[in-house]
């Protein structure tokens, strides 16, 4: 067959990662290109350099270096059995489009992934040497993520930590069940093991960096992963205690979830309606409630309904506190932080700037007001100087006085 | 030092500034002023070409003189460092506003950590404003490359780049720039002055316009096609987009152009699935032969406007076992008949160890043509989607209500979603009955056509397991038909 041009084959790759939810280019070691010979330099803050239709951020290159697979996992576009049309990169090749595209300021640098192509080790072995043309030819200091695979051969999975700033192995599922189910080639054990291996050498090559300068960098954004929610039947309640299981054993930077999202050529073994697209953004806020906010998994849990799913409609921070009134009202003027973060409206940012404020001058709601984006929302969990509401808390039809009003739903909003 | 002794009451100062993000002129300014005790509401300060306004048109233009034992006035660094950024703004209050808070820091050192005071809030605002396009700047500018002829005479690469700032952070960024592209030679070009970069020394230029840049770069068809690309049109969500790349600044960034094309795209193919959703069927057709003649004409899913035959269903019209697999393939497409070709020929070696007599059976497909992709000269198979297979559904359920099989036998995911109307795992329904609604049974086993995919060891444990299925499909059907 014709080898096809560069533009078709990188709209096949790229169309095929877009599945990837993980876009993220920060918290990595600062660097620049000064004194080097190439170009790239991370400065801690992730960047954005555009943002697509679908409101996510277009931060690095994210490409597949093949969509051919041997492997058959049912909820993915690029399994063997599927029909997709495929394509191939060489690393050389992506290695040039990735300088080319940073040269002009369009990316942050490469996120690159791949199916399985002859062998594990053989496509983990590819994926090593892009980073490594990258890194050693070019002298490219931007950000590299690569997507290791569980299967490969630990020693070449090390190598590929060191020249990346982040490596990321994806649980697929949240159940080990789940994954049997619809990825058979797949192994949970193997995906954990891989991911403790990963672990112990992020966490070694910090230590060894603390007593010798010259001691190489590994992966010094460290590892994240990702589920895909709605192809099984996990509720939400699984999910965050898988999730909160992966950040403590594993010490996972970030836990990405993805909505299934049907795709073209769908496997049968699969339920046929997505998930609502809300239900990944609950998650992500219960997610951000365990890393920000102290919540701990079990509480989170508590957030969700009797059958585990959080609801839809609310928050779960408001969820939270509709169910255990009995921590309300909050007194802005003498709460720990750790109370006025559990109080539905307030951010950390707002509470930062409450703690400060309220050292200077007693807080009335119209101040609190001022750092808040609705003071509305707020208003029924706290108490100011000149503000305490009035049974509030126990008024039954609490959650239709403060929940976002049901809006007609948009053909295509979900 | 008492307050009142250096007030000289009504005299009016106005500040004209000569630099718009020159923070050291402004403090040098502010210093004096403050040290010479004058309110805030006695100063104007005027950006560079700008007025002050009637209120101080008669104002005092030399600043007071320094009083040598006045007190240096001091402030914390948390002030100096939100100051800095809020003077970039391009608010021509800016210089007033910091004015009024240090003058109220003199007696009130900690205000500055008071969010609820509105002059505070103001300069957080100023401030977050001033970041935010800092860091926009560093996200959305676009270099073009351009050859251009070095002095020792050969071709080097020269990128540059034409931004609209809000506020006045170009120097601010210069840095960011020069740390990332330290050795390309650039330039950024904005309508308020231009910063070039040759690898070694950082130069500062006048405005430019944007003819001044170039209009195009070859790798921006690239880039559109990979925005394109990466783009899900299966969950748009404009409104999150707007919130982080407004419309501002869509002009000056080749990938914008796509955005409505895209969203437009993407709400027609919705639409369309929509409408496809929503197809009549019209009444059902009450014999075999009714099924046979509508399915031939039926191009209700695109799997029926290929280049292909429709398959019908074979078998006594009141078989007892029903078996239903996916679709007709290449030779059953040419045959117009269901099970001839090598996943036919297959199930008839199973069929027969089993005991299971074919001639029998009802035997028929869940979709009724066959969907390929054409490679060459070859066709190659393709699954239905399971939208294709609900499409089709109508077909064989209406055999079925025709036929009234005790027990139907699926093969195959396809097919047992044909049957049941959602997608069930084979691995976890094969070997168990499944009821279903009209008191008939339903078995569920593996498609013949995906053993002979596998090889090995993989194939003998998966032919064992469809022996063990049609086995007991025999024996039940035994049972069945003694009862």
């Amino acid at each position: 067959m014709a080898q096809k041009s560069t533009l078709d084959r990188l709209k096949i790759l790229a169309d095929a990662a877009k599945y990837d939810a993980s876009c993220a280019s920060s918290g990595t070691s600062k660097r620049d290109s000064r004194g080097g010979k190439g170009i790239g330099s991370t400065e801690g803050v992730g960047i954005c350099h555009a943002y697509a239709p679908d409101g996510r951020c277009i931060s690095l290159l994210k490409l597949l270096l093949t969509n051919h697979c041997v492997f058959d996992c049912h909820y993915c576009v690029n399994r063997k059995s599927s029909n997709v049309e495929r394509a191939k990169f060489t690393p050389q090749e992506v290695a040039d489009l990735t300088l080319s595209f940073y040269k002009r300021n369009y990316i942050e640098g490469l996120f690159l992934s791949s199916g399985i192509i002859r062998s594990s080790d053989h496509t983990m072995e590819m994926l090593v040497e892009t980073a490594r043309i990258l890194r050693e030819e070019h002298d490219f200091r931007g950000y590299i993520h690569l997507k290791t695979i569980p299967e490969a051969d630990p020693e070449i999975v090390h190598r590929a930590g060191l020249y990346a700033d982040r490596v990321s192995i994806n649980v697929e599922l949240p159940t080990d069940a789940g994954l049997t189910r619809l990825a058979p080639d797949k192994n949970a054990g193997q995906i954990d093991g891989a991911m403790a291996g990963m672990k112990s050498a992020i966490v070694e090559a910090k230590d060894a960096k603390k007593r010798f300068r010259h001691a190489p960098k590994f992966a010094p954004a460290g590892q994240s992963t990702q589920m895909i929610v709605g192809a099984d039947a996990a509720s939400d309640a699984d999910i965050v205690t898988r999730a909160s299981s992966l950040y403590t054993r594993h010490r996972l930077r970030r836990v990405y979830y993805s909505a299934f999202s049907p795709i073209p050529d769908a496997s049968a073994v699969l339920p046929l309606k997505r998930p609502p697209l809300i239900r990944e953004h609950r998650l992500y806020q219960s997610d951000w409630l365990m890393r920000f906010y102290g919540f701990a998994p079990h509480e989170v849990a508590q957030a969700a309904g009797a059958d585990g799913m959080l609801p839809l409609d609310i928050d779960p921070k408001l969820a939270w506190a509709l169910k255990f009134r009995e921590s309300f009202p909050v007194d802005v003027n003498r709460a720990p932080k750790e109370a006025l973060l559990r109080v539905p409206g307030l951010g950390t940012r707002a509470v930062g700037q409450i703690l400060m404020a309220r050292r200077h001058r007693r807080l009335r709601l119209e101040d609190v007001a001022k750092l808040t984006v609705s003071v509305k929302k707020v208003q029924p969990f706290i108490v100011t100087v000149d503000w305490r509401p009035v049974l509030l808390t126990d008024r039954a039809d609490l959650k239709a006085l403060i929940a976002p009003k049901a809006e007609q739903l948009e053909l295509f909003a979900a | 030092m008492t307050a009142l002794q250096h007030v000289r009451l009504g005299t009016y100062y106005v500040v004209p500034m000569a630099g718009s993000d020159d923070f050291e002129e402004w403090r040098d300014h502010a210093r004096r002023l403050l040290m010479a005790d004058v309110p805030p509401d006695r100063v104007a300060w005027t950006e560079p070409g700008g007025s002050a306004g009637d209120l101080f048109s008669h104002g005092d233009r030399r600043l007071p003189v320094l009083d040598r034992d006045a007190a240096p006035p001091r402030v914390s660094k948390r002030f100096m460092d939100i100051a800095k950024t809020v003077l970039l703004n391009a608010d021509p209050t800016r210089f007033s506003l910091l004015y009024r808070v240090l003058w109220r820091l003199q007696t009130k050192p900690r205000l500055i950590e008071d969010m609820a005071d509105p002059d505070v809030r103001a300069m957080a605002d100023m401030a977050r404003a001033v970041r935010r396009d800092i860091h926009k700047m560093r996200a959305f500018v676009r270099f073009r490359v351009v050859e251009e002829e070095a002095e020792d005479g050969s071709r080097a690469e020269h990128y540059v780049a034409w931004f609209e700032p809000f506020h006045h952070i170009l120097r601010h960024n210069a840095g960011f720039f020069t740390r990332r592209f330290a050795n390309m030679r650039w330039s950024i070009l904005t309508p308020r002055g231009s910063l070039h970069w040759d690898g070694e020394t950082l130069r500062e230029g006048p405005p430019a316009t944007r003819a001044d840049a170039p209009s195009g770069d070859p790798a921006e068809d690239l880039w559109r096609s990979y925005y394109a690309s990466i783009f899900n049109p299966a969950r748009l969500k404009v409104g999150a987009m707007l919130k982080e790349m407004p419309r501002k600044y869509w002009k000056n960034m080749p990938e914008a152009q796509l955005i409505p094309e895209l969203i437009a795209g993407a709400q027609a193919r919705e639409a369309t699935m929509v409408e496809k959703g929503a197809l009549d069927m019209g009444e059902r057709p009450e014999t075999l032969a009714a099924i046979d003649k509508a399915i031939h004409v039926c191009a209700r899913c695109p799997i029926g406007e290929l280049h292909n035959t429709a398959v019908m269903g074979e078998g006594p019209q009141d078989a007892f076992l029903m078996i239903v697999g996916e679709q007709p393939g290449d030779q059953e497409d040419l045959a117009g008949r269901p099970f001839v070709g090598p996943a036919g020929q297959l199930l008839d070696v199973h069929l027969a160890q089993a005991g299971i007599d074919r001639s029998a059976a009802y035997v028929t497909n869940t979709v009724k043509h066959f969907k390929y992709v054409q490679r060459g000269k070859r066709r190659l198979h393709q699954s239905p989607t399971a939208k294709e297979i609900d499409m089709c559904r109508w077909w064989v359920e209406s055999e079925r209500m025709i036929v009234q099989p005790k027990l139907v036998l699926a093969m195959g995911a396809s097919a047992a979603r044909g049957m049941l109307g959602r997608t069930v795992s084979v691995t976890k329904a094969r070997g168990t009955l499944i009821p279903l609604e009209d008191g008939s049974e339903l078995w569920v086993t593996a498609h013949p056509s995906y053993l002979l995919r596998l090889d090995g060891a993989g194939r003998e444990e998966q032919e064992r397991l469809f022996r063990e299925d049609l086995a007991a499909v025999s024996a039940r059907l035994a049972q069945l038909q003694a009862a």
